[in-house]
Formats: C-alpha cells, structure tokens, sequence
C-alpha cells in the first residue's frame, strides 16, 4: 500500500476535531505509554496541552533520544548547485516567477570550490540542493557533481526534485547515500494553490518519490513539511505517520524528520499560521516519543537560541555554517539565496556550544566504503 | 585476576568498551581510563581511518589499548568485509569486531550475513570477533567457522535491559571452545557481574557508560562489576534453594556422639 493510500484513511477535518476534543486525561495517558500508537501521538500533539505536560513530554523526549543516540550532534552542510527552477512554489525564493534573482548553476570549478571551503571547515556529510530545471541541473549533473566531490566527503545526500526509480538508483551505485524530501503540506487541497504550475505540482508524484527512493535501496531517506504553510499541527500529524510508514516499508533504511518553519513574511509570502516555539517544541518532543528512533534535523533557519534549546530535546542533527545561494561559500555575492537564515554562527562556533552545552560535534558517521567508494 | 586470552593474546581486563555516544572523547577517555579496559572498539563509519590526525583516534592510546575497529552500519556481508580490510590497509592490526545490523532501529545483528562475512574474513587472515544474536546453533556454526570470540546480545543495543538472553547466553557459554563476550544491553554493573557469574569470559559495554551523568565513576563501577562477578564465577557460586538451610546444621548436635 503507498502512502497515498494511508493518508486518505485520517482526513484532516476528523483529524483537527480530535485533535481539540482531547482531555488532559487523555494527554495524561499517552505520557504514560511505553509505545505510542497513533491515537496517542494525536493526544501528544494536542493544543490542549498543559505546561507541566509539556515539560514532562520534555523531559522524556530528552531521555529516550540521550538513550538512543548519546550525547552527540551530527553536522552537516547543504551545498547549494544551482537556483534554476521551473516550479512556481509561492514561498520559495526559487520561484521562476522571482525575475528579480540572479539565476546561477556551478560549473566544475565552482562546485570543487565550494566543496573545498566546505571541507577546510571539517564537514565531511554534505547535502546538495539544486531547483527542478532538468536541462541545467538534472540527473546527469547531479551525477557528474557527485563524481567531483566523492573523494573529499563520507557522505553525500540530495535535496533536489523528485525522480523515478531508476534515476533513485543511478544515483545511488554513484555514492548518494540519503535523499531529503519534503512534501511542503500535506494537504491536497491546499497543494495545488502554492504550486500553482511546474513539474511540482503533482502531489502524489512528490509523495510518493520517499518510496521509490526506499525501493532504490538508498540508506537515509529525510521527510518534512514546511511548517505554517497549512494547517501546522495536522502537518506534524502526516509528517510522523509518513515517518513510520517508510520505516515500517524500507526497514532498511534510517528515516529522519526536518521541522522546516515560515517566518512572518519570508520572501514577500505570507503564512497562514505562524508556529510558535512552543508549538514547534511540542511538536519536536511528540515525533520523538512517537518514533524514538528517528533521526530528528534542525537547520540555521532557526535562531541560535531556539536552536540551542532544542538541542537536548531530541534533535539528532544540526547544520551549520549554511549559506542557501549557489556559489555563496566561496566569493559569490549569494544574492541568489533560497531563503534567509536565522543562525549565522560558523561551523566552529557550534562545535563549541555543543561542547558547552555536553554534546559532541561529529562530522563523520559514515563511510563511502559502504556503497563501494573508493576501498 | 585471571587473564582472558583471545587469539593467544593476554588481557588483564575483561571488559571492553565502545566509545560511541560520549558527550566529547574526553569524557570517553576518562570513562575508559576508569574502567581498566584493555579493548576499545571504534565503529570505522565514525573515524578517518586514514588519517592519523583524526580527532578520535588521537584520543586512543593504541599503546594502551587494543583497537579494535567495529563495521557497524552494515548492511550485508559484502560492506562488513569492505570496510574491515579497509582498516588492514590502513594499517589497523587485523582485529575485527563484526558487526552486520541491516535495521537502522533495533540495530539487531543478521545471522545470516554475519557468518558470511566471517568466513570471508577469517579467510583472509583477521581474527573475529562476531556481534551475534545469542543463538546457540549460530555459535556452534561460527566457532566452527574460526571466529576468536562469540559475542552475544544481552539485550538490543542501547537499551540498558541486562540479560535478557540470559538462558540462551547460558547455553551458549556451555557448549562454547573459545571466548564468550557479552555485547549490548548491559546497563548496570550488576548487569554485568550477572554476566560474568555466569561464565561469560568477558562483557562490552557502551551505552551505560556515555549515557549518564558521570561516565568515569560509572567506568570504574563496571570495572568492580566485572571483577566481582569474575571472582564468584572462580569461586564457584553456592546451588540455589527453595527452604533455607542453615550454615551450621541445627541437627548437628544429634550426630555428635
């Protein structure tokens, strides 16, 4: 059964009533259990939720992720190959409606460059990101690049569009080890009006592009809807349940979440709901109790502070040092960013504050040795 | 205390440690410095094995410690045997924890990849030490294979449980020729002292040790776990009973005539 199936048997409107009829009894409950089910994960992610709940749901989300995952943060970089896109995503600083942006995919040179600034600075697991413009930057690219830049990371993963199985595949015997991404909402009705034309706006072929990634065989596999563009909470509910969906499916595979969130405003787009810490702490703390074993990402668009705080409450890994334009590392004027970030702090900063705060930076938990890279 | 030989080589302790987890290498240094390990495994997906400089091997005195690279992560046979010779080449001895855990959540060791591997790599000269389910039948077939040690699960990876395994591991510890070490689910030094009470020639903890507040005071608790429960294995633990039965007999007196 495909997700797309699952996801017709919990509509959003029953969804949302359940989610403001649950007791404090019921929360109560569901703090209780040692394995949630999905009726429980519901209660967790409840608005009704009290303050001393909260800080119980806290304190042992901060529990079972010390438990699994130890005192550690893994770092990463995103590497930004090209903004050339023929979506017309309304939030996104992409666009091909934003004539405004100075359009730039990296030649061979640049990508190399840019690689090297990255490693100097000890990232050894990058993400690479590109838009959805397959003449300038499509899978023959994207293998190419990673030709270019294998010798120099452990691991190598993509942000980019969605692709078949086979192209899932070809990309993977190249050494891509992990793919994020992220549906952006999860509700259909909505989708279409924020990705009004461009190859994107098919929502089942987004959907279900995690599952053809897992029948490719790839090892990490990253999902996220980008919070405040719909209904947050009954996003955060689809985000866990297509989690565990995957896990259940690909058990081979590690699956981890991002909590992309919109600010007021970013890029002239306005959200519908602006999320709160509060609300996104919850959130955070909910997946975790839900699915203890998953990888849980935070990225620099949110501030140092909140960044810091959410550390021991069940994020796994941490980018650091981002810039979101092609070329933006090494000289570039990165005027061609995707979006704003909120924590500027260098990569070395971080590994200090990790230190700080008990965790350890690492850099590299993995090996291109596993997919037949270079013995 | 008696020395545990493995492949012929002599080891004072008999607790090995992992250094994942820990909130910096030197809260791992000073937990194992604590702990009197002689072993250390080090998961190869997490180091730069070819580059001495890098930051947690530097924090391993290979003087000290024998180092004893790990293949956790993956996912068949044929990555476990890539990445163990890619510790040979890089001048690691030829010392291999096995370890072949297709799922990403219980981490829990494939049997059927392990032995595959192992046979490959004992083949080409390493010496095995197999992350293995505590499967008795898979023992025999892995000791047969050559394999150095047997090293069962007390419980899945992280969750601090004890010996869960325990009447397999007991089975196990009987019928087996060559070393037989506790990997995983030790929690507490008690865990551990169970363990070795049993016959269990040594223990490998991780877990219990980054995953608390105070990882070197925890090392030198499970260093007293280990040893006490080496001792009472030695000494010979007394049967036990449902009644309670008197140290000195109270019906002695009856017999003295």
């Amino acid at each position: 059964m495909s997700f797309y199936t699952l996801l017709q048997q919990y509509p959003a409107s029953d969804l949302k009533k359940r989610l403001y009829e649950i007791s404090p009894e019921d929360i109560d409950r569901a703090l209780s259990q040692q394995k949630l089910s999905v009726a429980d994960f519901i209660c967790l992610l409840s608005p009704k939720i009290n303050n001393d709940q909260l800080e119980t749901l806290a304190g042992i989300a901060h529990r079972i992720t010390s438990q699994r995952f130890g005192r550690t943060i893994q770092l990463y970089a995103p590497l930004y190959l090209s903004n050339e896109c023929h979506n017309g995503c309304k939030y996104c600083g992409f666009s091909a409606d934003n004539h405004d942006l100075r359009r730039k995919t990296l030649n061979d040179d640049e990508i190399l460059r840019e690689g090297d600034h990255l490693h100097r600075q000890g990232f050894r697991h990058i993400l690479l990101l590109t838009g959805e413009a397959p003449e300038a930057a499509g899978v023959d690219y994207l293998e190419h690049a990673v030709k270019l830049l294998s010798a120099k990371f452990s691991s190598l993963s993509i942000e980019v569009f969605p692709m078949s199985r086979d192209d899932y595949q070809r990309l993977e015997h190249v050494g891509i080890d992990g793919l994020a991404l992220y549906q952006e909402t999860y509700d259909q009705r909505l989708y279409p009006e924020l990705h009004p034309f461009g190859p994107k706006s098919d929502f089942r072929y987004r959907l279900e592009a995690p599952e053809r990634a897992g029948e490719a065989g790839l090892r990490r596999i990253g999902i996220g809807a980008l919070l405040g563009l719909g209904d947050y909470l009954t996003d955060a509910f689809y985000t866990g349940l297509h989690a565990r969906y995957l896990m259940h499916r690909f058990w081979r595979t590690q699956v981890s979440i991002s909590f992309p969130r919109l600010r007021p405003a970013e890029g002239g787009f306005a959200p519908r709901s602006i999320v709160t810490d509060r609300q996104l702490t919850q959130l955070i703390c909910a997946l975790r109790l839900f699915l203890p074993d998953a990888g849980l990402i935070l990225s620099t668009r949110e501030s140092a502070e909140l960044r810091d705080n959410l550390l021991p409450l069940g994020i796994t890994q941490m980018s650091a040092g981002s810039c979101t334009a092609p070329g933006g590392y090494e000289g570039d004027e990165g005027d061609g960013e995707q979006f704003a970030i909120s924590d500027h702090r260098s990569p070395e900063e971080i590994r200090v504050l990790l230190a700080e705060r008990g965790y350890e930076a690492v850099w590299k938990d993995w090996d291109g040795a596993f997919l037949g890279q270079p013995e | 205390m008696d020395s545990l030989v493995i492949a012929g080589r002599h080891f004072n302790s008999r607790l090995m440690v992992g250094t994942g987890k820990f909130s910096s290498h030197s809260a791992m240094q000073s937990a194992m410095g604590a702990s009197g390990c002689e072993i250390v495994t080090v998961a190869l997906r997490r180091v730069d094995i070819n580059n001495p400089g890098d930051n947690m091997l530097q924090h391993i005195d290979r003087e000290r410690y024998l180092l004893l690279p790990n293949t956790s992560g993956a996912r068949d046979a044929e990555e476990a045997v890539r990445l163990a010779r890619l510790a040979r080449a890089a001048g690691c001895e030829p010392w291999i924890k096995l370890e072949v855990t297709p799922d990403p959540y219980y981490l829990l060791p494939d049997p059927i990849e392990t032995l595959k591997a192992a046979i490959i790599l004992i083949k080409e000269g390493f010496n095995v030490l197999p992350y293995m389910p505590a499967d008795p039948v898979l023992a025999r077939r892995l000791e047969e294979a050559g394999t150095v040690t047997l090293m069962p699960l007390g419980a899945p990876i992280g969750t601090n449980r004890g010996l869960r395994t325990r009447d397999l591991i007991a089975i196990i510890i009987e019928q087996a020729n060559i070393p037989v070490v506790v990997d995983a689910g030790l929690g507490a030094p008690s865990h551990a002292a169970e363990a070795m009470e049993m016959g269990a020639d040594a223990v490998l903890v991780n877990t219990a040790l980054a995953d608390t507040a105070n990882p070197t005071l925890m090392g030198e608790a499970f260093k007293k776990g280990v040893e006490a429960g080496r001792l009472a294995y030695l000494a010979g633990l007394g049967p036990q009973r449902v009644k309670a039965q008197a140290s000195s007999p109270l019906t002695g007196f009856l017999r003295e005539e």
